[in-house]
């Protein structure tokens, strides 16, 4: 491993040097591109084998989401997600690529805004920006805890629930900063709903202390 | 705001080990990790015909790099064309056009990873895995290799002790640097990021895509095709190797991709990990720490000016939301768990260095956040990418040295070696180059409207197409992506920009490396020029910033300036 001599630098042809770069180039397809790809995969889908395939949320053995893949939601009952660029296809994922200075992208949230305004009986101005904004993947999972609380009252009236359940459904469900350090807190819209399910279909021992809905205005 | 600290902290910290590390495998001495890696590199080397005991002079060493340049990238046009016809497609992806694999081929090549494809849809997992994988691998590798020949030309070589004066130097043997920096760096960093990556929810399988159903059956879409691969073995290669080219379209934003907060200060970390590592090396090499201090200083502080203006900026409401939603900051094409401070602070790190990965879409940026993310491509030496981030640095250094040099009236020499007519001509050529290449091709392309493909109007929509061959040129890889640019004049031009940006901006260095370290090495005196304090580390960021304004700011007062004005005369 000692400073080479320059004598040594005798050039060699044009054919050997692409000769060199094409051996020393499959060598490296082999090592980086097989070895390495394919042991670090391997390893990691037997370490890992839920996160490895999709963190796929099972329900009766059917799979019925990734929590890590947002779902369009539409129906009353459930909490709604962000706006997808991509229709929820994770096969097309992409963001709106709107700039702020595009009318394109103010008709869509005037237009998304006026929805949620009726839909959930709100002003415009408590509507969180998460849920007007589309996503940058356009597959976000979650929403703010605002989001999802904004949604409270909806959610109560459709399934006969006290909003104060869902509240505490939404706070049992929203995740803070991981570690406490990193990231921004958010609830995972598919688990929300899930467990607004299972919730619902469980006959619940409060369920005969359930009184006719009161008024959720507050 | 903790947070975007430890994430520019910790790299910061770590760095310092590593650039030892790096130090030590590039000197040419002995070294503790030879135990481990010797029997590794010896065999690559026995197969592949090269004597790594060769020394090379700037010549033998452009060549070679050149040479394996044009195989390797041939190889990969090729392997990307057929991929069809190849192993590893569970999903059956068909052909791509010769002209998007070509484009392709280059830009992971020239270490850009611009991509004008959506790799869920367009590519197998050959093509991905192993094809793309490996180039995340060997170009940033290419990089670093060159940037250590430069720094040993500028010590006069490795044979600066017997040389005579105007004897060639040898700046080292390139496939050994290569190897050394594939085997001995980035291998087993990526072997550890990928496998912590996993863990937090990156897919890692062979198995093809899954369908799923979902829960709400009065929706619109009744499943979900769930696009899986070998995901994280390349997003870990593809965030070390400020490569950026990820597995799905939309890159980190895509929560498989990154799928948490902690994924995300991983791979945040990972971009500036290796690029602030090299300033370190830098000065272990130079046998110069106050280099590496003064280095650190003007990085560190152009860095930080624009992490605190793009922070800033998206902190802002994004213009289209006003009175439709409350106050808060921009979030359209940012992800709930990251939130706007992250994203922003990734914005600007993977566009200093030249990653172009992203975790939120830059196209939907406010004005004052995506005239950052163009500026750090346009200076392209804050951090900068693998190895030649810190060539461009040096490039800027040169300049500075020539210009304060004339101030003070005296010969420019930097350690001691004089900067004279040759090395000036070939450092003018660069500072020329990227005006030339980013403003003529924009305008060009602006002027024939049936080219652009824009996806956005006005100032912006100029913007994106000057993005575009900036990111190029910068061999950054990120996009105003609403560009529709998988045509063929995106496709052929920006190949055309992207080795104009790769090649002789490295190649050039290397010539004048090549000739300093022939010179004769003036003693130090009271009057030479010092380089390692705060005078001449401010005059280095004032002419970074002069050189960029004169080159940009009319084309950047065509782009987000306008915008930013036309959005407060809106409101």
């Amino acid at each position: 491993m000692q400073t080479p001599l320059m004598q040594t630098t005798g050039r060699e042809s044009i054919l050997q040097a692409l000769l060199t770069g094409l051996r020393f180039s499959v060598l490296m397809l082999v090592l980086c591109g097989v070895i390495y790809s394919g042991a670090v995969t391997l390893l990691a889908e037997q370490l890992f084998p839920r996160q490895a395939s999709g963190s796929l949320v099972q329900q009766n053995g059917i799979a019925i989401g990734s929590e890590l893949i947002a779902q369009p939601f539409t129906s009353e009952r459930y909490f709604h997600g962000r706006p997808s660029a991509a229709n929820h296809d994770p096969m097309a994922t992409t963001g709106s690529n709107l700039a702020p200075s595009n009318p394109a992208l103010r008709e869509r949230v005037a237009a998304d805004s006026a929805r949620i305004q009726a839909r959930e009986n709100v002003e415009s101005k408590t509507i969180p920006v998460d849920l007007l904004a589309a996503s940058g993947g356009g597959l976000d999972p979650h929403i703010s805890p605002a989001s999802a609380h904004l949604q409270a009252a909806r959610i109560a009236q459709t399934r006969q629930w006290k909003i104060d359940e869902v509240n505490a459904l939404i706070d049992r469900h929203t995740e803070g900063p991981q570690w406490g350090l990193f990231g921004q807190p958010r609830v995972n819209v598919l688990l929300l709903n899930l467990a607004l399910d299972t919730a619902s279909a469980q006959p619940r021992s409060s369920h005969d202390r359930f009184h006719p809905k009161e008024s959720d205005d507050d | 705001m903790i947070e975007i600290l430890l994430l520019v902290l910790i790299p910061l910290l770590l760095a310092w080990p590593l650039g030892l590390y790096m130090t030590g495998i590039f000197s040419g001495k002995p070294h503790i990790s030879d135990r481990l890696f010797l029997p590794l590199e010896s065999a690559l080397f026995r197969l592949s015909g090269i004597n790594p005991a060769r020394g090379m002079d700037w010549k033998s060493y452009g060549r070679a790099f050149l040479f394996s340049n044009l195989i390797l990238g041939l190889l990969a046009f090729v392997l990307l064309l057929l991929q069809s016809w190849l192993p590893l497609n569970p999903d059956g992806i068909g052909p791509l056009s010769w002209d998007l694999a070509l484009h392709t081929a280059v830009s992971f090549l020239t270490n850009t990873n611009q991509q004008h494809y959506s790799g869920q849809a367009q590519l197998s997992y050959f093509s991905q895995s192993i094809v793309l994988v490996t180039l995340q691998f060997v170009t940033p590798a290419m990089g670093l290799a060159i940037c250590a020949a430069v720094l040993r030309g500028m010590n006069g070589g490795r044979n600066a002790e017997t040389a005579q004066e105007n004897e060639e130097r040898d700046l080292g043997n390139y496939y050994v640097d290569l190897v050394r920096g594939v085997v001995r760096l980035l291998l087993p960093l990526a072997m550890v990021t990928a496998l912590l990556l996993a863990a937090q929810g990156v897919p890692s399988t062979y198995d093809g895509a899954q369908k799923t159903a979902v829960l709400d059956a009065t929706s619109e879409i009744k499943e979900q095709t769930i696009p899986l691969g070998p995901v994280a073995a390349m997003v870990a290669i593809k965030q070390l190797g400020t490569n950026g080219g990820g597995w799905y379209g939309p890159n980190s934003a895509n929560p498989l991709e990154n799928p948490t907060p902690v994924s995300n200060a991983i791979e945040t970390m990972s971009i500036v990990l290796i690029p602030m590592a090299v300033v370190f090396m830098a000065g272990g090499l130079l046998r110069r720490r106050g280099f590496t201090l003064m280095s650190l200083a003007a990085m560190g502080l152009l860095s930080a000016l624009c992490i605190g203006a793009s922070i800033y900026s998206e902190q802002l409401p994004n213009a289209a939301f006003a009175g439709l939603a409350a106050e808060g900051p921009n979030l359209e094409g940012k992800e709930v768990r990251f939130g706007a401070d992250a994203s922003a602070l990734w914005a600007t790190l993977t566009t200093q260095t030249s990653s172009g990965s992203v975790n939120a879409m830059h196209d939907s940026l406010n004005p004052l956040a995506g005239l950052v993310t163009r500026a750090g491509m346009l200076v392209n030496a804050i951090w900068g990418g693998i190895g030649c981030g810190f060539v461009n640095f040096l490039v800027y250094v040169w300049i500075t040295v020539f210009l304060a040099g004339l101030m003070i009236g005296r010969t420019p020499e930097i350690f001691g070696r004089k900067i004279e007519t040759r090395e000036i001509t070939l450092l003018g050529a660069l500072i020329v180059l990227p005006t030339l290449c980013i403003l003529g091709l924009t305008a060009f392309t602006v002027a024939i409207p049936a080219l652009t493909g824009n996806s956005n109007p006005g100032f912006h929509g100029i913007a994106q197409v000057f993005y575009e061959y900036t990111s190029a040129f910068a061999n950054n890889g990120s996009g105003f992506e609403g560009l529709g640019d998988n045509t063929p004049w995106w496709n052929l031009s920006c190949v055309l920009v992207l080795l104009v940006g790769r090649y002789l901006p490295l190649v050039i260095p290397l010539m004048i490396a090549g000739s300093l370290a022939r010179k004769r090495v003036a003693p130090v005196s009271s009057g030479s020029l010092r380089l390692e304090n705060a005078t001449f580390c401010l005059t280095l960021v004032t002419v970074i910033l002069i050189l960029n304004f004169l080159s940009f700011l009319p084309a950047t007062v065509l782009g987000p300036i306008g915008e930013a004005l036309e959005l407060a005369q809106t409101e």
